[in-house]
This record gives structure tokens, sequence and C-alpha cells, in this order.
């Protein structure tokens, strides 16, 4: 193991590095290339639902005769903007990322408990990541039957598809050795003191996190491994009898069914939604305690309500398959339990609300960013209570009704509050200060754009027009009335992309400022700002590992001298 | 620098961090085979006539299997307890067993493999859904105990140089392939009924 102490070499400090944050810099830097290459895919998409049919400017020539978008292509790229956005984007830079760098600093641990295992998986994820997104130059071009990949479309799909199922193994692998490391240095390397009801909430988060990203994604490596056999060597696991396609029966020996895939897909992706979401919480509550100056309103109750959030997680999955025939009894159950999900969620929403009450708040960028996701989730939440009862979904399904949902969910919620966390942690990382006026900027456009883009998904989907059509609507009529809000749409989507500029530019300027001296410069109460400098220096985070004394969250605690009261301060 | 309770066990958990992290990942292994018998069910529930595992599985073969699997999992435990009572020659012995055991399996299960496919017609994963989940189930199931073998093997040899140099981890490591070893006799355990006999 390296010692920060002696000289090293570029590559064995900052490639093959086994120090949890470097590995946890690495995972950020990769997961923000891909969230930005998976939002150029749709990009690309918005145009040809803007504007149906006409040549795509700049990269037009990369695409198709005449520079128009082909369908199938089309398809290709929605796939995997789903895909990339979620496993290699959105994951990676929640859990990853902030988990890795963050988990140890803040229970006070000197490393990841597996610091050799944390590299593997930064690579394994990195090797899938690449595999993946090779998809596209194999004959036929990436995956295009969808991010859930449903058989038997997906079974005689083109060879993308069998790309694509090799990446997900990857990136199964990677998620299942990085887990397993967040459990055990929850568990086993917390400081003196940092009791289980002592750890900030982002901890806890995480660590819920990891139970779920290692229980729920086996069965989703166990169906691609069963759907690589149904590619490869012809098995029918997901293949009924008789089946057509193009007019020719297809031969193989049938008897298996597509609803097996949908059971065990959406066994994991059910809790990915939770994955998506529970760091994100974290980090909201972290800045708004901040920012408030003020304890957080119900620390135990966010704790329970997200461990129950975590449980209720693995039993509500078969409610993406309302129409597929699996039976209403099936569906009254999960209908049911669906219900019953949505009640920690208000708890957690609630708390986060409540906290903001009699507060002396601080509007600094990443405060900015916590508030804008409060009301963003809570759109998207609400309007997923619909969809989660069988008879509005059989109007709702598979239109974009479905995708307004889940995008404000992921998009102005999860994404907001990842760069509350980039922008409040920035300092933590670099030791310096990013630029105020240009995360304000960064702030106020993406959330105009962002609503811009979801807000009409909600009237095109409640019109009925279907999620994966290649025209936008165009030739349907009951399409008519709701298609010129696809223009609207898609600007709102290349001026996001264009904000995000504010974005790059502010983090390149920071990085070339001067360092700024402070290591608690938000006055925080947690370990990684009170026990170490900024950025912390080498393997081993602590000068002195610290003795946890307080709560999280002791701000404007009555009689003390500051208005905050560190974890690791007797008092 | 040392990460701490990498060899003795944390006060309050009793645990140190590779027995725990084996745990969990066992916990995912579980899931893994969960999800594949939860296809095995759901598959054999949704279709009217399947095969019984006797109509193409060999079970005297499987149960020789199976006495194999079990009586490695014996020296398995016998080899760690070697090491607690401090007598490295034993813990030597047990493990030759144990991988003796392993390869006994192994070799067994290629003759399965190949029957199937020598018969005529020949027993293909494609043939129908039972040898389906059959050849993927135990094929993965082989993979974990070839798995298993590199690791015991290299305990065996290199590996336990560690013994001079550090006993206690050594005897840790021991535990914790033990406790993976006897996963996936477990595993196998409930693949016999489950595709030989019902």
């Amino acid at each position: 193991m390296s010692e920060g102490h002696h000289k090293q070499s570029f590559w064995s400090k900052y490639i093959w590095s086994t120090d949890h944050k470097i590995i946890g810099i690495q995972y950020g830097i990769t997961s923000l290339i891909w969230l930005l290459f998976g939002f150029a895919l749709m990009a690309i998409m918005r145009y040809q639902l803007a504007y149906p049919g006409s040549p795509v400017p700049i990269v037009g020539s990369l695409l198709g005769e005449g520079g128009i978008l082909p369908s199938e292509m089309y398809n290709s790229l929605g796939a995997m903007h789903g895909t990339i956005m979620i496993f290699l984007g959105v994951v990676p830079l929640a859990f990853g990322a902030f988990g890795n760098y963050l988990v140890p600093l803040q229970i006070g641990a000197i490393d990841m408990a597996f610091p050799k295992l944390n590299a593997a998986s930064y690579w394994t994820y990195f090797l899938g990541s690449v595999i993946m997104v090779t998809g596209f130059f194999v004959p036929g071009g990436a995956a295009n039957s969808g991010w859930t990949s449903y058989p038997p479309l997906a079974n005689t799909a083109t060879m993308g598809q069998t790309v694509w199922l090799l990446g997900m193994i990857m990136l199964i692998t990677s998620s299942l050795l990085g887990s397993v490391n967040i459990l055990v240095t929850v568990i086993q390397l917390r400081a003196d003191g940092m009791t289980w009801m002592k750890l900030p909430i982002f901890v806890w988060t995480q660590f819920i996190t990891a139970f779920l990203l290692l229980l729920a994604f086996p069965p989703l490596e166990a169906a691609g491994v069963l759907q690589l056999m149904d590619r490869l060597i012809n098995t029918s696991f997901f293949m009924p009898s008789g089946l057509v396609v193009s007019g020719e029966v297809l031969q193989n020996a049938g008897g298996g069914s597509p609803l097996l895939w949908q059971h065990l897909f959406w066994f994991l992706a059910h809790p990915e939604v939770y994955v998506l979401i529970l760091p994100a919480f974290g980090i909201v509550t972290e800045v708004i305690a901040n920012n408030t100056r003020k304890p957080i309103k119900g620390y135990k109750s966010l704790v329970y309500a997200m461990i129950f959030l975590g449980f209720m997680s693995f039993v509500v999955w078969a409610h993406h398959m309302y129409l597929t025939g699996m039976g209403t009894t099936i569906g009254a159950f999960f209908q049911t339990t669906t219900m019953i999900i949505s009640i920690p969620s208000v708890v957690i929403l609630t708390a986060l609300l409540l906290s903001l009450w009699g507060g002396s708040i601080r509007f600094n960028t990443p405060m900015l960013f916590a508030l804008g996701f409060l009301p963003m989730f809570g759109i998207g939440g609400l309007t997923g209570l619909p969809l989660g009862l069988a008879a509005a979904d059989i109007h709702l399904h598979d239109t974009y009704y479905v995708i307004g949902h889940f995008h404000y969910v992921v998009a102005p919620g999860t994404l907001f509050a990842l760069f509350a966390g980039i922008y409040y942690w920035f300092p933590k990382l670099t030791g310096k200060q990013t630029n105020e006026t240009l995360g304000k900027l960064h702030f106020f456009t993406s959330f105009i754009c962002m609503n811009g883009v979801f807000m009409p998904m909600f009237v095109t989907g409640l019109a009925g027009v279907s999620r994966r059509l290649w025209d936008g609507g165009e030739s349907y009529a009951h399409a008519a009335g709701v298609f010129q809000l696809n223009e609207l749409m898609s600007i709102s989507a290349w001026l996001l992309g264009v904000a995000q500029l504010f974005f790059i530019v502010n983090i390149i300027i920071s990085l070339r400022s001067k360092k700024t001296g402070e290591s608690n410069p938000w006055d925080a109460t947690t370990i990684d700002w009170t026990d170490t400098t900024s950025p912390p220096l080498g393997h081993g985070n602590f000068d002195k590992v610290p003795t946890v004394y307080n709560g999280p969250y002791e701000y404007s605690v009555p009689g003390s001298k500051k208005d905050f009261l560190p974890q690791s301060q007797k008092g | 620098m040392d990460i701490p309770f990498n060899v003795k066990e944390r006060p309050d958990t009793g645990l140190y961090n590779g027995k725990l992290g084996i745990w969990f990942f066992l916990a995912s292994e579980v899931m893994l085979f969960g999800g594949l018998f939860s296809a095995y069910i759901f598959l054999r529930t949704g279709v009217d006539n399947w095969p019984a595992g006797t109509d193409y599985l060999d079970v005297p073969l499987a149960t020789l299997n199976t006495l194999f699997l079990i009586s490695s999992s014996v020296t398995m435990v016998m080899s760690w307890a070697s090491l607690k009572l401090n007598d490295f020659k034993k813990y030597k012995l047990y493990t030759l067993i144990t991988l003796f055991f392993a390869f006994a399996f192994l070799v067994v299960k290629y003759f399965e493999y190949s029957a199937k496919f020598a018969h005529n017609p020949p027993y293909l994963p494609s043939t129908n859904n039972f040898l389906g989940i059959y050849f993927t189930m135990t094929g993965l199931h082989v993979l974990h105990i070839i798995g298993g073998v590199l690791v015991i093997g290299y305990l065996y040899g290199p590996g336990s140089k560690m013994w001079n140099s550090d006993p206690e981890r050594f005897t840790n490591r021991i535990e914790i392939v033990g406790l993976y070893w006897h996963f996936v006799d477990l595993v196998w355990i409930f693949l016999f009924p489950v595709l030989y006999l019902l």
C-alpha cells in the first residue's frame, strides 16, 4: 500500500491509486463525461422529434443518408441514452464518486475497508462502460430494444444487444464490489463515538443504497446470463412457442416466457430508482442543514423512513407490468405496496421542507440546487401516484407522461442534488471556491430549461402520445393537438445543454484560481470538514483520527460560542 | 498505514473486515442463484409438461458428487481448525483432500456433460428449457467450484507462505475461503433435488 509521503509517479498516484479519494474523483470525472455523452444522444433525438425527417445539423453526416436520423438508429440512441444516463452516469456519480470520497471522511475512517477491491470496482466500471459504448461500432449499431431490453424483441435484435449484456454484467460486478466495500466500511470503520444515530444522513443514504445494489443487481445478472444464452446458443428462456418474426416461424424449442425477463429486470430496476434518489436525499439533507444553520427536522424519522423505503423497494417491482397480463390479483398486491412506499418518501420530503422553517437561510449555489430539488422531486413523486394505480396506468402506460414523471425524479431531482453536492464539496476536493455568479446562472438557467423540457411531456402524455415514436407523433391524429410542443421541449433541451457551459467554465476557472486556505468554508459540523485539511492530504485522511461526541447537525446550539458545534468537539 | 480490524475483530461487531465482506458477498450470491431458482419455478409452472429430472439426468452420478462435496466441506473445516490448533502439517493434508474431492466432482461433472452431448440426438441447452436451465445453473455452479479450487489451490501452494509471516491473517483467509466453499456446497445441495429428483 502506498504512503502519502514519498514521491510517486503520476501513474501510481492518480491512475492505479487505491486511495478512496482518488478513486472517488476517477468515478466523478468518468461519470460526468458519460452524462454529457448521454445528453448529446438525446439532443440528437430531440431534433428528429421537433422536426421529423429534416437533416440534423452538425452531426447529420454521421447519422445516415441526407443527414436524417434513421429510425433504427433513433431506437439505438433511445436505448443507449437511458442505459448511459442511469448505469454509466448517475449511479456511478451518486454512489461511486460521492460515496467513495465522502463516506470514509464522514465516519472518520482512514480509507475504505478494501482499498484494492475499490480500485478494482472502478476499473471494472470503466471497462464495462467502454464495452457498453463499443456497441455503436458493431454491425447493426448499439442495442436498440429500449433500456429495458424486453424480449422477444431483444432476443432477436442485432449484435449490439449482446454487447449491451456483456457491458451490463461488468457494471453489475463493479457495483457488487463497490457495495460490499461501503457496507463493510460503514459497519467496521466508524471512528470512536460515531454511533449509528450520530451518522450524517448522507452516510445512512449511502449505506442503504449499498444494500439495494448488493441485493437487487444479482437477479438482473441472472437474467442477463439467461438472455445471453437465448441469443448465443439458442435456448428459449424468454421465447414462447411458435413465435413468428418477419413472417418466419423461429427455430427454437419455445416454452419460455417474456414475462420472466420483465420480472427479473424490474426486480433490479425498481430498487434502482431508489439507488438513484437516496444519495440525492443525503446530499440535500447535508446542504440544507448547513445552510439553514439549524438541526435537521426529525433525524430519526428520516433514518427510519429511508430504511423502510429501502425495504419496500424490493416489493413494488411489478407496478411496471400492469399491462402485461400477469393478472389482476398480482396487480392489486403491487398497487397496494406502491401506495405504501409513497409514505416514507413523503415523510422524507416533509422533514426536509420543515427543516427550512425558521432557518436563517444562506442562498448560495449549493443551497439553491438543494432548494430546487425539493419541488422538482415533489412533482416527480406526485405524478408517479397515478402510474402506481393500475386503472390510471392503463391510459398512461408507455406514454410521454411516464417519461416526464421519471425524468422529474432523476433530472431536476437527483441531478440537481448532485450538482448541489459538487458545488458544496468542491472546496473540500480542491481547497478552492467556485464562482457564485456563474453558479447561480447555472442554477436558474437549468431550472427553467429542465421544466421547459419535462413539463410539456405530461401534456403530450395525457393526450396519449407514445414514448417511442420516431416522428414524435406527427403521423398520429391524436397527437396533432400537442405535436408543436415538441419544438418547445427540444429548444429547452438544447438550451439546457448550453446552460451546462456555466458549470464547465466555472469548474475550469475555479480549478485555476488560488487556494482559499480555509478548510471549513461553510462552517459545517461533520468531521469531513472539521478534522481534515482541504483537500485532505495524502493517503490516510486524518492527522489524528477524531473521536466523535455530537450528532451531525448541531447548529445554533444555545450557549455555544460559534453557531455550530463540530461532531468531534467535546461540549 | 493499516486499515483497522483487517485482522483483529472489532469489539462491538465481533467480526474482522474480510469476514463481514464475504458474508455480504454471499448474500448477493444468494440473490444471484435465487434469481435462477425463481426462473426455474417460473418456467416450470408456465408449461403443461415439464420433464422429470430422471428423464435426462444421471441420479447415481449426482449422488456421488453430492457425497464428494459434502466430504470436501468437512475437510475444509478441518483444515481451518488445524490452523487454529497451530498444526500446519494437518492443514496441508486436509486442504489436499479438499482439493481432491473438488477435482473428483469436476471429473464426474465432465463425464455427465459429455454424456449429454454424446447422446443421440444430443441433449443441448437449446433442446428444451429443462436442459437449458440445467446447463445454466450447474454451469454457473461449476464456475464457482473452479473459482474455489483456484483460491484453495493458491492458499495450499504459494499463498501458504503467509503462515510464517502473519499466521492470524492466514487463518482468517482460510476461514473466508471456507465460508465461500460451504456456500458453493449448499447451492449444490439445493440444485441436486431440484434438478435431478423433482
